[in-house]
């Protein structure tokens, strides 16, 4: 699904996401030209600003601008490419094996970040960065200097960086971590922007140059804040409900650049607009709310107040997506899809060219052979099949179960050089030293001496992969049972979550009702959050299987991609009444829904369906058959029934 | 390619790695030339000038006069200073007195938890010295050999010996250890720590070294509960938990970010300013741990501190006997000479927030459970 998806790159995905594309009304040339200006802005003092988000696919444009900043960096302050799968061995250094041995004392190499003093890291697809990655990142920003505790060295170094994430991400919950995020200054987006807007906003206002960056680095120390300055940017950001205390600071310091590059030594109002614009509006969170005290209004808070609100209007849809950013990231309601034609039932579409008596007898053939097969032959087929497909993991990141040598590294033990065992070049160190004088014997005492290793001292590293699961509960918010069933599968999240830190667990909700599917809980372990999302969830409406079916299998797939792997609990009573369209009609949507589960056993993602409708029905157990997955029928279902039939079908999963 | 070491010594805050490593092994890296080198840094952000958090400041307050009190877990969004205040509380403690050399930094006047080598040489009075109060980080990516010391590479290269390196737990005894993202920090490190924090001895036993040395450290930590809960061992580990919130009113919004900017323009001249603001509290914290062993409790309280945590439900006697300890401490931190109810309301939120979980269905969180708690014990 997530192919068919991307093949219509410019129009709407499946999961409902708007990128921006459609959403410029000029080709994109305000925000090209926003961007421009952010790149000589962020030039004139990087290390202040913390760095740069730039959204957007990568591409010539992307190239283009990158390729402008350097330009305006200058060679005082370099740019470093950074892989984001990057791990914290590499960031923070460790021994320098050649070194050591050939001086006998232990030497250390410095990692990325201390290689890096004084220039700028440039993270692609930073969306797939490690929290662990990001969280050291993000300790070096706040205080200037590393810490380094490791592989036998002890030291504090100051370091001074800067970070350009380049964020790729397509789907909602694609997204750098949040604690790197919220120490970059400037956001950018540069999805939809077309070349010949981007050509235009250059011709009406001319990029800066290095020089003029230059002159703006000597100026950058005596400028001054405007008398109001502090006070606009505060009520801005706390009129769009922006918690963070460093983004308004970061938003002070941007318009001093700005003013840095103009030449002025104050700040004006056309700077706080700038570094409204650039810096607050693209993590509000909701709407601009009036401002309490509506006085007379200084020059400045009405600039900043109309910039957000521009900025705010004039991207409707990202300023909703940023809306909800750590809760429901919800796909909207999908857009009716041009035939979908993937997802399409077999069996229906066939039938639809008014052939009346003949389709009629087609249909009759057809159920006939179907009952004629024994039951369990289905059954057999089905059950074979979602084993089998297990199995193969070529090509598939991360889900490498067998695999050890990935995974977190968990201790050292004695061992031999082989089946790409890694060496632990420490411990091995550290247990050879002891020997030296042995082994050097007398001759050595005079002259060179050379480290000594035998087999015996080698020390190889243990992992242990992670077998992460995260259980995606899709729930039926529709009709009159849907709150008893909410309150339900509520109760069974937290009761789930509550035992998840053994076991490093994740849960998810999605829920489905009207003609939609809406995902209430991003993939979290915490429970505080999970709390705050499930605070309000409404019920009531059509039955729309196949949507939340298709919505589980996209997040599904995102959890694939990360390395985890998922299980589907599905608390349905399985009478679809809305089709994947959004049209009513029982049997198209019961076709649908049925087509959406073959897909989901295809793709092997193991599924458990809860079945609450008050006697266990036919539809339920069909539906859960072409899941491929287990039926349980719990007709009071209880959040803590649940939980135990989930906590099960969980521990067979490993 | 070799490093040059440049060591930041901070004001009263981290212990001196470079002097240590110095008189260890002379001539060896370039400590002593960085050291030299070392450009002047200046002190962290002022305990006195972070505008509201009260209770973050209470709690850490009283776990500087208190160390038996336990350690504060700050939790909270991003971007609320928790990194902030517990850098700055380093600034703030005073001296204390060690036994001269020491590694471990033995208490001249105490018979017990000393280090094998100063209980040897415990017939001769030892030569004290005053040094400041370690406040020792965990940073990300740290390995357990550097936590719990190791063999020491350099001169079992270089000599052939098999000496003991200590790490950084060595280093924290009779101080702080501050883990920032405590959320983030590794299994294996989480079960040391809560091993050496339990027994207040650092057991080694690896390398072929053995070697037992005492560890008694306040642990504070910072997190947000959003990127993933704590293991409830870690959490119980904690004394005190304090939730940080952004301020809601604009002006003290205004009043922060101006700080903070004034504190970034110029480092020096903002901490001039507030010179004798912290010289106040400072003296606070002395004069509150000389008062502390005199302070009365009496029954009444104690009676009130049973009925509290009975009424919430608490896990264990460790939530009454943490309530009654930090009450104590803020009583000699006001100057009172015996504990009354209204200490005991200051801190039962902090003290027994984080021992509550019980009911997971239950939709209200923890801070408001305690204040209906409080107001039918009390009364108020």
């Amino acid at each position: 699904m997530a192919a068919a998806g991307s093949e219509r790159a410019g129009t709407v995905p499946q999961d409902g996401v708007r990128r921006g594309g459609a959403a410029h009304a000029d080709g994109g040339a305000l925000a090209w030209s926003d961007a421009v200006a952010a790149a000589a802005i962020f030039a004139v003092d990087p290390h202040a600003l913390g760095g740069i988000r730039l959204r957007g696919a990568a591409g010539a444009l992307r190239d283009a601008w990158m390729a402008h900043l350097r330009e305006l960096l200058g060679p005082a302050v370099p740019l470093r490419r950074v892989p984001a799968s990057v791990d914290e061995a590499r960031l923070l250094g460790g021994i320098d094996l050649a070194a050591t041995l050939r001086s006998g004392r232990p030497v250390a190499e410095a990692g990325l970040l201390a290689q890096a003093d004084g220039g700028v890291l440039l993270l692609p697809m930073a969306e797939r960065l490690r929290p662990v990655a990001a969280a050291l990142m993000a300790s070096v920003l706040d205080d200037g200097a590393l810490r380094v505790e490791r592989d036998g060295f002890g030291r504090v170094t100051p370091v001074r960086l800067a970070v350009i994430a380049c964020d790729e991400g397509i789907a909602p919950d694609e997204a750098p971590p949040a604690l790197l995020l919220d120490r970059l200054a400037l956001c950018l987006d540069l999805d939809g922007v077309h070349d010949r807007a981007a050509a235009l906003a250059e011709v009406l206002a001319p990029p800066a140059t290095a020089a003029q960056v230059q002159a703006a680095r000597a100026r950058r120390a005596g400028v001054a804040a405007a008398p109001a300055l502090h006070e606009a940017l505060c009520g801005a950001c706390a009129a769009l409900g922006i918690a963070s205390l460093r983004v308004p600071l970061l938003a002070l310091r941007v318009a001093r650049a700005a003013a840095a590059l103009d030449g002025a030594t104050e700040t004006g109002p056309e700077h706080a607009a700038l570094a409204a614009r650039l810096v607050i509006a693209p993590r509000a969170r909701h709407g601009p709310v009036a401002p309490p005290d509506d006085g007379p209004g200084d020059a400045v808070d009405d600039a900043v107040d109309d910039a957000v609100d521009n900025a705010a209007r004039a991207v409707p849809d990202d300023a909703s997506a940023e809306a909800l950013p750590e809760g429901s990231r919800s796909a909207a309601a999908p857009e009716a899809a041009p035939g979908p034609a993937a997802e399409a039932p077999d069996a229906p579409d066939a039938q639809d060219d008014g052939r009346g008596a003949a389709n009629a007898l087609a249909e009759v053939v057809l159920d006939a052979a179907r009952a004629a097969l024994p039951a369990d032959l289905l059954g057999q087929l089905s059950g074979g099949a979602a084993r089998r497909s297990t199995g193969t993991t070529a090509g598939r990141t991360g889900v490498q179960q067998r695999a050890t040598r990935r995974g977190r590294p968990v201790g050292v033990r004695r061992g031999e050089l082989r089946d790409g065992a890694r060496l632990h070049v420490l411990e091995t160190l550290r247990s050879a030293a002891p020997w030296q004088g042995l082994r050097n014997g007398t001759a050595a005492l005079a002259g060179r001496r050379r480290l000594q290793v035998r087999r015996e001292d080698f020390r190889i590293v243990r992992f242990r992969q992670r077998t992460q699961t995260t259980v995606i509960f899709v729930v039926d918010a529709s009709g009159s049972a849907a709150l008893h069933r909410l309150a339900e599968a509520k109760g069974a999240v937290e009761l789930f979550l509550a035992d998840c830190y053994v076991r490093r667990d994740q849960v998810a909700l999605i829920a489905f009702r009207g003609c939609a599917a809406e995902v209430l809980l991003p993939p979290t372990r915490s429970l505080a959050r999970a709390r705050r999302c499930l605070a309000a969830v409404p019920g009531g409406g059509g039955t729309p299987i196949a949507a939340g079916l298709r919505a589980a299998a996209v997040l599904a797939d995102g959890v694939r991609r990360r390395g985890d792997i998922p299980l589907l609990v599905l608390l349905t009573d399985g009478k679809a009444n809305v089709a994947l369209d959004g049209s009513g009609g029982r049997q198209q949507a019961g076709a649908d829904a049925l087509a959406m589960a073959r897909v989901l056993r295809a793709g092997a993602i193991r599924a458990l369906l809860v079945d609450c409708s008050p006697r266990p029905q036919a539809d339920a157990q069909l539906l859960a058959q072409q899941l491929g997955g287990r039926y349980l029928a719990l007709p009071q279902a209880d959040a803590a029934r649940v939980a135990g039939a989930v906590r099960t079908a969980r521990s067979e999963l490993v | 390619m070799h490093l040059t070491n440049i060591k930041l010594v901070a004001d009263g805050g981290t212990s001196a790695p470079a002097a240590l490593r110095a008189a260890r092994t002379p001539g060896s890296h370039d400590a002593n030339l960085a050291a030299s080198q070392a450009p002047a840094v200046p002190g962290p952000f002022p305990f006195s000038a972070i505008v509201g958090q009260d209770e973050m400041k209470l709690a850490l307050l009283a776990a500087s006069v208190d160390p038996s009190i336990g350690g504060v877990l700050v939790i909270g969004d991003r971007g609320t200073g928790k990194s902030t205040g517990v850098r700055a509380l380093a600034a703030l403690l005073p001296r204390m007195r060690v036994v001269a050399g020491c590694p471990y930094r033995c208490a001249p006047d105490k018979v017990a938890g000393l280090c094998p080598a100063c209980q040897g040489g415990a017939a001769r009075a030892p030569r004290s010295a005053l040094l400041p109060v370690p406040v020792v980080d965990l940073p990300l990516g740290a390995t357990e050999d550097r936590v719990a010391g190791a063999l020491d590479l350099e001169r079992a290269l270089a000599e052939g010996v098999k000496a003991f390196e200590p790490g950084l737990l060595a280093r924290a005894n009779r101080g702080f250890l501050y883990i920032d993202e405590v959320n983030l920090l590794e299994d294996h490190l989480v079960d040391l720590l809560l091993d050496v924090a339990a027994s207040g001895e650092n057991i080694v036993e690896r390398d072929g070294i053995s070697v037992r040395h005492p560890a008694r450290f306040v642990l504070v930590g910072s997190g947000n509960p959003e990127e993933g809960e704590l293991r409830p061992q870690l959490l119980d580990r904690f004394g005190l938990a304090v939730e940080v919130r952004t301020p809601t009113d604009i002006a003290a919004r205004v009043a922060v970010v101006r700080r903070r900017d004034d504190y970034d323009r110029d480092p020096a001249a903002f901490c001039a300013r507030w010179e004798s603001q912290e010289a106040a509290v400072r003296k606070q914290i002395e004069t509150a741990r000389r008062r502390l062993p005199a302070v009365v409790t009496p029954d009444a309280v104690l009676e009130q501190a049973a009925g509290l945590c009975l009424k919430l439900g608490t896990d264990g006697l460790r939530g009454e006997l943490t309530l009654v300890r930090a009450a104590r401490a803020v009583a000699s931190l006001d100057g009172d000479k015996r504990v009354t109810d209204r200490h005991l309301q200051r801190v039962a939120a902090i003290a027994l927030r984080h021992r509550l979980r019980r009911d997971p269905l239950d939709e209200t969180g923890s801070t408001p459970r305690i204040a209906r708690a409080l107001a039918e014990t009390f009364g108020a």
